[in-house]
């Protein structure tokens, strides 16, 4: 099992975000998945600074990233432009997407079969 | 003229409108959104006053970046990265420049660059375009800027929260246009902009 990816979970509802993350972790238990969900007064939105924060607090050096609405997409765009990671942000549907990327980490997939499995869920 | 000492009241005057307008601007984003424009602004426009009372920026890109770097972290809607990357960039902009429609240009390339927006899809970019436009040609009115709000009415929403009604967008005054309305026309109130 690498150690080398982390998944991002970015949505508008932190127990949207936390949510998927449990339901993740049930087929990826050695994956590293972090959630950043809702504004910091655990309002509904999302924040640049509690993105960075996830972001900075991986051990991985590459993060795949997943997001629900196109708010969420921006402050992961502002997040990723400060930060010193590699993180590669999918445009998919954010459940199955990030479920299917955390799986196939788990089974030590490369990263070019996950994304070809991701080009499928497509959807913005 | 842009200085220091306008565009501090500028911001000073745009804080005010957004406190003031707060219920109205998210009862228009209820109609075609999330509800939450006015409240989300207000957010930032409280964290602005604090952070400008706080860092009291003496030039104006400062002025201009904290404004938005604090947009950017406390406003939470999409209005906060897209007003924020405005002001950030329009601090860049203002370091080489005190010309305000250059200055107003980089703006808005901020705006489209985060957002991917173009004119006519019933965004906050509706505002920008045609104000910017008169800013060049020393045409901007107050009633301009009403005349180019009104326009977003007729729109169909094609990006951002509004896109997922649809056709049922139509008919409505688009709230980030209704927002960066005010920040036009407390830019005139402030000097900022003179002909």
């Amino acid at each position: 099992m690498s150690k080398e990816y982390g998944v991002l979970l970015v949505s508008h509802v932190t127990e949207i975000a936390d949510g998927l993350a449990k339901l993740i972790s049930e087929v990826a238990k050695d994956v590293t998945v972090k959630s950043a969900g809702g504004t910091p007064e655990g309002g509904i939105g999302t924040s640049f600074d509690r993105i960075e924060e996830a972001l900075s607090s991986f051990e991985e050096e590459t993060v795949l990233a997943f997001y629900d609405l196109g708010s969420a997409k921006m402050n992961l765009e502002l997040a990723i432009e400060t930060s010193d990671k590699t993180v590669n942000l999918y445009d998919t549907a954010l459940i199955e997407s990030a479920y299917t990327a955390a799986a196939l980490l788990q089974a030590e997939a490369p990263l070019d079969a996950i994304e070809e499995q991701l080009a499928s869920l497509k959807i913005k | 003229m842009l200085t220091q000492e306008t565009a501090r009241k500028w911001i000073d005057l745009f804080i005010e409108q957004i406190l003031e307008n707060k219920a109205y601007l998210s009862e228009l984003d209820t109609a075609i959104g999330d509800g939450d424009h006015g409240n989300n602004l207000a957010r930032g426009a409280n964290a602005l006053t604090e952070a400008l009372q706080t860092k009291n920026p003496e030039t104006l890109p400062e002025l201009l970046k904290v404004t938005g770097m604090t947009l950017v972290s406390k406003v939470g809607g999409a209005s906060g990265p897209l007003l924020g990357s405005a002001f950030i960039s329009m601090a860049k902009a203002s370091q080489d420049s005190d010309d305000l429609a250059t200055v107003l240009e980089s703006g808005l390339e901020g705006i489209q660059k985060r957002g991917k927006a173009v004119a006519g899809e019933k965004t906050m970019v509706d505002e920008w375009v045609p104000v910017v436009e008169a800013v060049k040609s020393k045409t901007l009115t107050s009633a301009f800027i009403d005349e180019t709000v009104e326009k977003t009415i007729d729109m169909k929403a094609t990006k951002g929260r509004a896109s997922y009604l649809g056709d049922r967008s139509i008919g409505h005054i688009d709230p980030g246009a209704m927002s960066s309305s005010y920040l036009f026309k407390t830019m005139m109130e402030a000097g900022v902009y003179d002909e």
